[in-house]
């Protein structure tokens, strides 16, 4: 009688203090052992910023593209081919888990040329896939699983922060080339080479095809001539992720040279492509997965195992961006303004490097800061420390990533003259 | 040499081969009882009213913009979906120990609820756990959960196909005798495929066992309004487990009582013991997210959280989920009645004893055989229609058809 009593005292002490109720284990947890999770080093910097008052604050965190005013940017033809899209009625009925079929061809198109032998061929396969990381991830998990060669992916160093991850989770392990070179904020070309030499045979190779993630630094190309014939030499299976066609030089075939040169070269490469920024479509995630095959029949066989693949993680994906997406692409004067405002976008970003560079020179640096103009794209490798990026943040509220990355779409004409001054500060 | 000279073709999955093998079908009267879809009086897929209506305003509000969501999703989407799940008056909820993922429909909030377990259920990467899904259930969640690393998925026993009912002492044998601390998937309410839940008194039966050894409760809540037409009566089951107390997942999906089955719209709601363990929880969640999709699409979340949050258009949207299923029921009374009235050999009281979407006919692989090549009417092998399939104008025929069936072929 007496322990079956205890049991309800522990119970009732456990009501009036939770520490007392601990005692009983009527109330375990199956999550005791559960670590807290560390912060996202990019989104920890947003949430710094959003808690500080300082009025002159700039967050040049996470890399979503910002007007000149600083405020995040819908593209006109996004607003058109949502108006038409509308005007249609369509249902709402599953998608297959290849996704959008106009989606699907356009986006190849896009990324190889409409006159590419391989889409003319019917040799490649494209899956609509959840923005640039679920392509990302589909492409690794299709490597886990069917890769004949080495499971390793080699990564440029630095790389995406999300690239270890993806890769990782899926099974695959990761290595590195040498790619950026601190000592001039460019490309180490011979230190990569030298690496690439070395990868061996029948690995994986991740390249970044344009405005390369986080230094903005690209091969040129004569460069990537050279790389894809060393890759060549040393058989490597080639995984281009492109996130930024048309938004690293404002065009969109100039961007996707480096993929349709290694592809006129013999490659058979896997490709991720994403719509986030070059449409402003971030949340509603659209992106596409290419693997590009001897012939059509192989590309079904690969399709099929796609789908497999694709199933049990998510069924389908999901229908509204890629619908938006692919009406602008297939509508010749949406297209075309599309085509305007990704040049748009990458303009003013051009511009913003300009007018950064231009700024600290007339605050009197004696540094060389010409590779903010040489680096491409939406980010901006500065050169600065860890201690200096600690006092931008903290004397000047200039909030970016410890790499001293800083996201020149967070830049603006009202801003640019502040920040080279906090440049200035922490570096003269 | 190609790299992928050996990739070989997969197999397709079954439903979706059916859908395309109907699609193709010339025969003016062909029916598609196959794929999980609702479908009007007309055959038609059915965009509902209130859906219409908010993605007008969302289109029209220049507010609004495509930036990425939190890796977690929609706050407000999160928070009203667990509520449609637990309750307005859930004590889970208000003691914030209850927590959600935004996920790609009821399918990605399996994988991160499965991705999650095996990273951190029962010891760290614990891919021997048993997980334990129906016999049958839907085909997609042995895939879901060995993909997601468990090396033992397997089956409870769940239909008595001679009763055409539930297995419940089969149901209960295999709760008693699974090892300690296995997983468990439960199918909320309108079991797919078989239609056949639980009664409130087995459930209760159901949940004393698991408690008792230890077994980990996973529900996947894919028709929730659509069973009963009532939101609340669907949820029972789940609200009875977590007034027992248990921690628990629970995988939404808005595919069908929303209708909004190509945005992906699905929730991983979490009941944790505790607000700081729910923390922690999700914070790990987040990592396996990121790895995933990054984070979610945002239409279709916005469409399900404007609604849910305005009073006027949610009390709207349950009359939208209240017209899909009174047609469901219609058509289970008037089925049952045509296949009586024709003297169809067999009972078929279990057309109008199961709930939801799907019926489990009873019909063996021969008699579905001759119903597709024959009659032109798709279903699957299992025997499982689609009740959204029938129509007032294509219900004879179907009725006959199976009459036909079981009278021709045994």
């Amino acid at each position: 009688m007496a322990l079956l009593k205890s049991n309800k005292v522990i119970s009732s002490l456990g009501s009036i203090s939770p520490a007392l109720g601990v005692l009983s284990t009527r109330y375990s947890s199956w999550w005791t052992g559960v670590q807290m999770g560390p912060p996202d080093p990019i989104l920890g910097v947003t949430e710094a910023f959003k808690r500080d008052t300082n009025p002159k604050k700039m967050n040049l965190g996470v890399g979503a593209y910002r007007d000149d005013q600083g405020k995040p940017f819908v593209l006109s033809c996004v607003r058109k081919a949502e108006a038409l899209i509308a005007s249609k009625q369509l249902d709402k009925e599953y998608l297959p888990i290849g996704g959008l079929g106009d989606f699907n061809k356009s986006c190849a198109q896009l990324a190889l040329g409409a006159d590419s032998e391989v889409v003319k061929s019917g040799r490649s396969i494209t899956v609509q896939t959840i923005s640039g990381t679920g392509s990302l991830r589909i492409g690794a998990n299709y490597l886990a699983r069917f890769h004949t060669g080495p499971h390793e992916v080699y990564l440029p160093k630095p790389s995406w922060g999300n690239h270890t991850p993806i890769f990782r989770d899926a099974g695959m392990q990761l290595k590195a080339y040498r790619y950026y070179d601190p000592s001039t904020c460019g490309f180490d070309f011979k230190g990569a080479l030298e690496d690439i030499s070395k990868i061996p045979e029948k690995s994986v190779i991740l390249l970044h095809a344009c405005a390369h993630n986080p230094t903005g630094v690209d091969p040129r190309p004569e460069q990537w001539k050279e790389i894809a014939d060393i890759v060549k030499k040393r058989n490597l299976l080639v995984f281009f992720d492109m996130a930024y066609q048309g938004f690293a030089s404002g065009d969109i075939d100039r961007d996707a040279w480096a993929v349709r040169h290694f592809i006129e070269n013999g490659h058979n490469i896997l490709l991720s492509q994403s719509f986030a920024k070059n449409m402003g479509l971030y949340g509603e995630r659209v992106g596409g997965f290419t693997v590009v095959c001897s012939d059509a029949e192989e590309a079904k066989r690969v399709e099929s195992q796609l789908k497999i693949l694709i199933r049990p993680i998510y069924s389908n994906p999901p229908m509204n961006g890629a619908r938006i997406a692919s009406t602008i692409l297939s509508t010749p004067d949406l297209r075309a303004l599309w085509l305007e405002e990704v040049h748009g976008m990458a303009n003013r970003i051009i511009k913003m490097r300009e007018q950064l560079v231009a700024g600290l020179k007339s605050q009197g640096s004696s540094h060389n800061w010409q590779h903010v103009i040489d680096q491409i794209g939406m980010f901006c490798f500065t050169g600065l420390k860890p201690e200096q990026v600690e006092r931008l943040t903290k004397e000047f509220s200039v909030y970016m990533t410890k790499d001293g990355r800083i996201s020149m779409a967070g830049v603006t004409s009202g801003n640019v003259g502040y920040l080279a001054e906090a440049i200035h500060a922490v570096t003269k | 040499m190609s790299v992928f000279w050996e990739v070989p073709l997969a197999v397709p999955v079954a439903v979706f081969k059916l859908t395309q093998d109907f699609n193709n079908d010339q025969f003016p009267k062909k029916v598609n009882l196959g794929v999980g879809a609702y479908r009007t009086d007309e055959g038609k897929p059915w965009v509902l009213p209130v859906v219409k209506k908010v993605e007008k305003l969302i289109v029209h509000d220049d507010r609004l913009n495509h930036e990425y969501l939190p890796i977690l999703g929609l706050p407000d989407f999160r928070s009203s979906a667990s509520k449609i799940a637990l309750g307005d008056d859930s004590l889970a909820i208000q003691e914030d120990r209850v927590g959600a993922v935004q996920c790609l429909g009821g399918t990605g909030a399996l994988k991160i609820g499965a991705e999650f377990l095996r990273r951190f259920y029962n010891g760290t990467n614990n891919t021997k756990t048993p997980v334990y899904v129906s016999a049958p259930t839907w085909e997609n969640h042995n895939a879901v959960f060995s993909n997601a690393g468990f090396e033992d998925v397997r089956p409870y026993k769940y239909w008595d196909a001679e009763k055409r009912g539930l297995d419940l002492a089969g149901f209960l044998g295999d709760l008693e005798s699974c090892p300690e601390r296995s997983v468990f998937v439960l199918h909320a309410c309108a079991h797919n495929p078989t239609g056949t839940d639980p009664t409130k008194e087995q459930w209760k039966q159901i949940a004393e066992v698991m408690k008792r050894r230890k077994l980990f409760v996973f529900f996947d809540s894919a028709y929730q309004g659509f069973a009963t037409g009532s939101l609340e009566k669907d949820a029972w089951a789940v609200r009875y487990f977590v007034s027992m107390g248990f921690e628990m997942f629970c995988a939404q999906s808005f595919s069908k009582n929303f209708g909004l089955y190509n945005e992906r719209v699905g929730n991983l709601t979490i009941v944790s013991r505790d607000a700081d363990k729910l923390k922690r929880v999700l914070s790990q969640m987040e990592k396996i997210v990121r790895t995933t999709w990054s984070n979610p699409p945002s239409q279709g979340a916005r469409v399900v959280a404007v609604t849910l949050n305005s009073p006027e258009l949610f009390s709207e949207w349950r009359d939208n989920v209240k017209t899909m299923a009174d047609r469901v029921l219609l058509m289970r009374a008037q089925l049952k009645a045509k296949l009586q009235t024709l003297g169809t050999p067999g009972t078929w009281d279990h057309i109008t004893n199961q709930i939801g979407m799907f019926s489990f006919t009873g019909l063996n692989s021969k008699q579905v055989e001759y119903l597709i090549k024959e009659k032109h009417i798709y279903l699957l092998a299992s025997g499982r229609i689609n009740m959204c399939g029938l129509t007032s104008k294509n219900i004879d025929y179907v009725a006959e058809s199976i009459h036909e069936a079981v009278t021709k072929v045994q």
